[in-house]
């Protein structure tokens, strides 16, 4: 692993951080607080692939482990992560992984619809697949109502998928140097 | 900017080594899981909270850490009522509110620090699986180092933006952010390579791993 792969590592786990920072947002229409942190994974792999992408958010998942207050809320801590919505964080490192693969077997380069099918599948349904089994098991409650309590945050995702796909467009413009696998 | 919830003490659960606790964390969670017994939840609970007054985190403490959650087990134990009764209701409530009260006793007894200096020291034992300990530290060290720089960027861009009339797009901000990132992370590893950084040297002996 060289330097440069390190720093990113670094990079995007701070800034998985950073997005929590933001205010969230509240949906009128459904009454569900949607947070900018769920774009960490997304960004993460779309722009510099599965090893460091997947490794990032690892890291990230270490540093709230370790006590570091950096959840969406300034929440921290083991406690969180055994907590209700402690699959969600759990399944982004492998969620970073899967679109990372996915970009990349595209080259960095799969166009609109293929951008959108990859953050839907790894970025929605594979964190919807490890967090909603994770309610039901911390909470107690079967499935289906674990997966009816969550389903209110899928159009914030949604548009979060938008937000992130303009996002990596214009950054892999601005800074062209990313998509050489550097 | 504060980066921990750590609360200062001197008390035997401080001075107990991090893996010890993280080991007893793990354990009690896999036994209060396996084991869904009222009588077992409620004495753990009961222990839980006599370890933090024991240790003089008193009911203020207690009543921080469980009024954020109250929601939450508010929410759980009442679907817990209306499916079984409320026995089993109680039996869950307990449980998650002493492995949550437990999670926050080793967090608050535990200087960030030294739980990853004991993480760096864990790591050893990846060293089979290709992991460099060294590598792993200096990625934790770069990433608490960039929480702090990323929010001074971002408030830099923002001011930015402002002037623009766009600080409410998160577009507008984030990409400038990101940018800047990115070249920032060019320059700090050609530093970090020009001051002779070379953690891969005595792995890549033990592992046969070649370096660009």
């Amino acid at each position: 692993m060289t330097t440069r792969e390190i720093v990113h590592i670094a990079l995007f786990a701070a800034l998985t951080a950073a997005l929590g920072l933001f205010p969230p947002l509240t949906l009128p229409a459904v009454g569900v607080a949607i947070t900018a942190q769920s774009m960490g994974p997304m960004l993460a792999g779309a722009l510099v692939g599965a090893k460091r992408g997947g490794l990032a958010l690892a890291l990230f998942y270490v540093l709230v482990a370790v006590g570091m207050p950096l959840l969406a809320g300034g929440r921290g801590g083991m406690g969180v992560l055994l907590g209700a919505s402690g699959g969600f964080v759990l399944a982004w490192p492998l969620a970073a992984f899967a679109i990372g693969w996915a970009y990349q077997r595209a080259r960095f380069n799969p166009g609109l619809p293929g951008e959108v099918a990859i953050l839907v599948i790894f970025g929605i349904g594979l964190v919807y697949l490890i967090g909603v089994p994770w309610i039901s098991a911390v909470a107690g409650l079967s499935l289906w109502q674990a997966l009816v309590g969550s389903i209110g945050f899928i159009p914030g995702d949604l548009v979060k998928i938008a937000v992130v796909i303009a996002i990596t467009r214009t950054v892999r413009r601005a800074y062209p140097a990313l998509s050489q696998g550097r | 900017m504060i980066l921990s919830d750590y609360l200062p003490g001197t008390g035997l659960l401080w001075r107990l080594p991090p893996g010890i606790k993280l080991l007893a964390l793990a354990a009690l969670g896999t036994l209060l899981l396996a084991v869904p017994l009222l009588d077992l939840a409620a004495i753990t609970f009961v222990a839980v909270i006599a370890l933090y007054l024991g240790s003089g985190l008193g009911w203020r403490v207690i009543w921080g850490i469980l009024r954020p959650m109250l929601l939450i087990l508010a929410i759980v134990a009442g679907a817990q009522w209306w499916l079984f009764d409320a026995l089993s209701a109680l039996m869950v409530a307990l449980r998650l509110a002493a492995l949550l009260l437990f999670a926050s006793l080793v967090t608050l007894t535990t200087r960030a620090s030294d739980m990853i200096a004991a993480l760096e020291r864990a790591l050893f034992w990846l060293r089979p699986l290709r992991v460099n300990p060294a590598k792993v530290s200096l990625a934790l060290s770069l990433a608490l180092r960039f929480i702090p720089v990323l929010g001074s960027i971002t408030a830099e861009v923002r001011e930015a933006q402002r002037a623009r009339g766009l600080e409410r797009s998160v577009i507008a901000t984030a990409v400038p952010v990101i940018v800047r990132l990115l070249k920032m992370a060019d320059d700090i590893a050609d530093a970090i390579e020009a001051r002779g950084y070379d953690p891969g040297n005595e792995t890549s002996r033990s592992t046969g791993e070649t370096r660009p």
